[in-house]
């Protein structure tokens, strides 16, 4: 009986924090307009989310898409099929690794950063001082965050899979010596622009909203105080993560699942 | 602190950045430059038998890809039906164009090849193509072949 009460409990407060995040959502949206007109809030917060994950982006895309290069042809090899190469880095790259890769590598490189800096404002008082001087901290502080990481994802999706499909010929073609044109002409003739890459692109903004949704949320409803801040940053990755996750399955059959 | 210049600079060129990967990724690895076939017009194609066709399919003529296969459905008289998609920049079809499938290499995906005819008279947008040619499907040219085979050895 207590085991299935605990049970109910547990359901109960998973459904009431959703309910507040949603809740929270809806306040940062409704601060748009404010937000997007001190747009230099949004640009400073970019540098933080964007521009710094900039790198460990380019570092990433480059080593997944030589494994996909080395991987590929070692399986395509065996039927004959080495000229595929290129597609099949360029297709894994577009719909799945691209969205899914940079999504995670988001969630621990930027979203613990929002959380853990949110958390410790709150922490150290500087959101309730904000309010005393009524500054709204979602409009001055959660807004141009969320903006700013909702705009920098599909960027840094798109520099992780273009770098990752010029590794992906960096080891099959300067390497291995796969032929230059067939790499090409396979890869375009077999990625769509609609269906492959501008479904990678709409993936890359949904996992941008949520994971940075997490992030803020996380952050500002925080414990205020150290092991608060830690729990909290932690929550964001581990979650943030597990909703790219599940997400991406869900945007993928949706998108590829017909045929 | 980073100073607002800086700052603004290297927001920059991450949008630059990602714009361009996005376009490289359109133009390089996609197929934005290729055959459009928004501006065509579409034939259909009735078939015994479309093997492993699918939407999305190329269609050629000689070798050079005109179309592709926009869907595939069954009329009542259980045939299959290709709904073709050809661009308008290669010209008109003549009417007694013929319509086979074929695959490209031994296991290779399998696309519609069109043989233009002499007709004088032209396709025209939801025209049908009459003269089609089934997929070869290896399952059945094997047992046919061993059959004529084995009725080869009796006659003996």
């Amino acid at each position: 009986m207590d085991g299935i009460r605990s049970l109910g409990r547990w359901v109960l407060a998973r459904v009431e924090r959703l309910g507040h995040a949603s809740l929270f959502m809806l306040a940062v949206l409704a601060g748009t307009g404010t937000a997007l007109r001190r747009f230099h809030l949004v640009i400073r917060q970019m540098h933080n989310v964007g521009v710094l994950t900039v790198l460990i982006i380019l570092v990433s895309g480059l080593f997944v898409g030589m494994v996909l290069g080395l991987q590929g042809y070692y399986t395509l090899s065996d039927f004959g099929a080495e000229s595929s190469l290129g597609l099949l880095v360029a297709l894994s790259l577009t719909r799945e690794l691209g969205p899914v890769v940079a999504a995670l590598l988001f969630a621990g490189r930027a979203g613990s950063a929002l959380t853990a800096e949110i958390g410790l404002m709150k922490a150290t008082e500087q959101l309730a001082g904000m309010e005393m001087m009524a500054v709204n901290p979602l409009t001055r502080v959660v807004a141009p965050r969320f903006f700013a990481g909702l705009f920098s994802m599909p960027l840094l999706a798109a520099i992780f899979t273009a770098v990752g499909v010029w590794g992906g010929h960096l080891v099959g073609v300067g390497l291995i010596g796969v032929d230059e044109g067939l790499f090409w002409s396979r890869m375009q003739d077999g990625v769509d622009f609609q269906d492959d890459i501008l479904n990678g692109v709409i993936k890359s903004f949904v996992f941008g909203f949520v994971v940075t949704w997490i992030a803020v949320f996380e952050g500002y409803d925080t414990v205020p105080t150290s092991e608060g801040v830690s729990r909290a940053t932690t929550r964001t990755v581990v979650n943030g993560s597990l909703a790219v996750l599940g997400l991406d399955f869900i945007l993928t059959s949706l998108m590829f699942g017909e045929l | 602190m980073v100073r607002r210049q800086t700052l603004e600079l290297l927001v920059g060129l991450f949008v630059v950045a990602g714009v361009f990967a996005l376009a490289m990724l359109a133009f390089k690895v996609g197929n934005l430059t290729g055959v459009d076939v928004t501006k065509g017009y579409t034939l259909k194609a009735r078939f015994d038998n479309i093997g492993q066709l699918k939407v999305k399919a190329p269609i050629t003529v000689g070798g050079v890809r005109i179309g592709r296969v926009a869907a595939i459905h069954m009329d009542e008289n259980f045939y299959a039906i290709a709904t073709l998609n050809i661009s308008k920049q290669y010209g008109e079809l003549p009417k007694d164009t013929g319509a086979s499938i074929l695959t490209a290499g031994l296991l290779g995906e399998q696309y519609v090849a069109l043989e233009p005819g002499g007709d004088e008279e032209v396709l025209k947008d939801g025209d049908e193509l009459t003269i089609t040619q089934s997929a070869f499907i290896l399952e059945k040219m094997i047992s046919q072949f061993l059959y004529s085979k084995a009725a080869g050895s009796d006659a003996k």
